[in-house]
């Protein structure tokens, strides 16, 4: 294994990107992620990569497209007004069943909003990253190792999928130091990509990368065939953690900093005899849904503590089959709830019970 | 003994193009390009929005299909993947002139190694005749009933005048289909700019003046003429950039 060392989480992204054997980076400066640009701009040109500053974010991800209808793998990361405009790309990505990685740290909203923390591109990454139906793998990382180790899983994902998997962090999590340990290369898993455009070699008919199907029928089996892959994602590769979920009656929801939040709120209710827990979803579509499902058999009330208005809280309702009330613990415009806040909402959740 | 035959580089699908229309040269010529330099098993193509857009079923390399506008972008992916491949991008004037402009720009001003093949009709043709970027003043299409007005919506862009002004691209030329003169300087141009990809020279675009007899509303033979009384006049025929052509 590597060695542990200090890393910021937008470097480690970086750095575990080129483990994975990412070699092409194409991105636009924009706070709170340019960190990711900075380090792949002084890294890739000694290892042989392309780091290209493109001139705007759709070129950015168009880049993308292009590398990766090669067949190689590339990424590209931006923050919410810039992931924005790459909306036009992630949903021609989706249309041509091609893989890419792609991160989000997000910031305020909407319009330029701030430059602070913020998680209000939820819906925009789990249900409308782009025009026309398709998904994303959405990965939300609530510590630098995560950053790193989410980054070479949505690699892996993306390739074995054929679609884009996403990273959606905050700045907090770009912006914040730890000790990280970025896996070998050796243990990454890459896949036989015989559809990429690499010139036909006079040896086979040519490959076609594309998007459009004018015959109705023809466009509808696409769509059938591509959530029949989804259907699949959503049985093998849902990840949650959670904690103090054993006896738990009061159960928080949350990920990224708010899930780091919530758990010292968790400790501390503990201590006071609430009988809280939570369930920190890694993956956010595929949504953990069965296990808050089963969790509903025993909690009594949900608490979603998100860094928007009130985002995930419409998934937890939705799985949880509108069964438990679910509370909403949000701040937003780039401000982060405080323990104690969350701690009030754990015991207005009580009161609701007692 | 046969002397005239399809070439390698074009499949046997049927062209959807509208009768008259010159897109089925300039298919042709790039496609001859294409067999005479021998490079067909090692390009590949990126097809526009627009007329073009199935070009991808027509061309017999691996070909790709990118969004409006955005075909020189992802022709830099996949140069910079692979530089061993010859890219080539297919765009319209809406596409290239007009949605797609900053990635023209910048990709020439990069120099990137990619031929970039601009068909301009001076129409928006699969959407049904719209004022495309090149329209001339005064010219009648469905959004411009009343004749462009250049007060209105501006004057026409002229793209290899206006990328000549960069230091970045290798070679810009502008080319006719309208005559056979006019075709045969085109094939040379257009193989040109593959040959400086192939030598490593750099971003080299063919702009081909071309006709759209259906949202011209004229026969194929009248558009042909507009070509040259019309179009040729506001877009004059050149080599605007050729700096390896220029440092002999």
């Amino acid at each position: 294994m590597a060695e542990k060392v200090l890393m910021k989480g937008n470097e480690a992204i970086a750095e575990a990107a080129i483990k994975a054997g990412c070699r092409h980076y194409f991105g636009y400066p924009i706070t709170p992620q340019t960190e990711i640009a900075a380090y792949m701009a002084k890294r890739m040109p000694k290892i042989g990569g392309t780091f290209l500053q493109a001139e705007s974010e759709i070129a950015a991800i168009n880049m993308v497209y292009g590398v990766s209808s090669a067949g190689k793998r590339v990424m590209t990361s931006s923050s919410s007004p810039g992931v924005a405009l790459k909306s036009e790309g992630l949903s021609y990505l989706a249309g041509a069943d091609l893989p890419a990685f792609v991160v989000n740290v997000q910031r305020g909203g909407p319009g330029l909003g701030g430059i602070q923390p913020s998680q209000s591109d939820y819906f925009q990454a789990t249900k409308a990253g782009g025009h026309g139906d398709f998904r994303m793998i959405v990965l939300a990382p609530a510590s630098v190792q995560e950053m790193a180790d989410l980054t070479i899983k949505g690699f892996e994902l993306a390739d074995n999928y054929r679609m884009t998997a996403m990273i959606l962090a905050d700045g907090t999590m770009g912006q914040m130091m730890e000790p990280v340990e970025i896996r070998d290369s050796a243990d990454i898993k890459t896949f036989d990509k015989p559809w990429a455009v690499t010139g036909t070699g006079m040896k086979r008919e040519h490959n076609i990368v594309n998007s459009l199907y004018l015959k109705p029928e023809q466009l509808e089996k696409e769509n059938f065939a591509r959530f029949e892959r989804y259907k699949k994602i959503e049985e093998n590769e849902v990840m949650y953690e959670e904690f103090m979920m054993d006896d738990a009656e009061i159960c928080i929801v949350a990920f990224g900093i708010a899930a780091r939040v919530s758990q010292n709120a968790v400790v501390e209710a503990r201590k006071q005899g609430i009988k809280a827990g939570m369930i920190r979803p890694i993956t956010l579509w595929p949504f953990p849904k069965k296990r808050l499902l089963a969790a509903a058999e025993k909690v009594k009330t949900f608490i979603s503590v998100e860094l928007s208005m009130g985002q995930m809280v419409e998934d937890i309702e939705l799985a949880t089959k509108c069964t438990r009330p679910v509370m909403l613990c949000n701040r937003v415009g780039g401000m982060i709830p405080s323990p104690e806040e969350v701690l009030a909402k754990i015991k207005e959740a009580q009161g609701g019970i007692n | 003994m046969i002397v005239f035959d399809k070439p390698k580089s074009l499949t046997d699908a049927p062209l959807h193009y509208c009768p008259g229309c010159t897109h089925g040269i300039i298919h042709r010529l790039v496609a001859e390009a294409i067999d005479e330099l021998g490079i067909e098993g090692r390009t590949i193509g990126v097809a526009p929005v627009g007329c073009a857009v199935m070009a991808y079923d027509y061309f017999a390399c691996d070909m790709v299909e990118a969004a409006h506008g955005r075909a020189p972008a992802v022709a830099t992916g996949i140069k910079r993947a692979n530089p061993e491949n010859i890219v080539f991008t297919y765009q319209g004037d809406g596409d290239l002139a007009s949605i797609g402009t900053a990635e023209t720009v910048h990709s020439a001003t990069r120099n990137e190694n990619i031929t970039v093949i601009f068909v301009n009709n001076a129409i928006y043709g699969m959407t049904g005749g719209q004022m495309a970027p090149t329209s001339l003043p005064g010219q009648i299409t469905q959004t411009s009933p009343y004749g462009r007005d250049t007060n209105l919506c501006g004057f026409p862009v002229k793209i290899c005048e206006m990328l000549s002004q960069l230091e970045g691209p290798e070679f810009l030329a502008r080319v006719a289909v309208n005559n056979v003169k006019n075709i045969k300087n085109a094939k040379a141009t257009i193989k040109k700019a593959f040959e400086n990809q192939v030598n490593g020279k750099g971003f080299s675009l063919v702009e081909v003046i071309s006709s759209c007899p259906t949202n011209w509303g004229m026969t194929p033979k009248d558009a042909l003429k507009w070509i040259d009384d019309n179009m040729i006049p506001y877009y004059p025929l050149g080599v605007y950039k050729d700096r390896s052509g220029e440092a002999k």
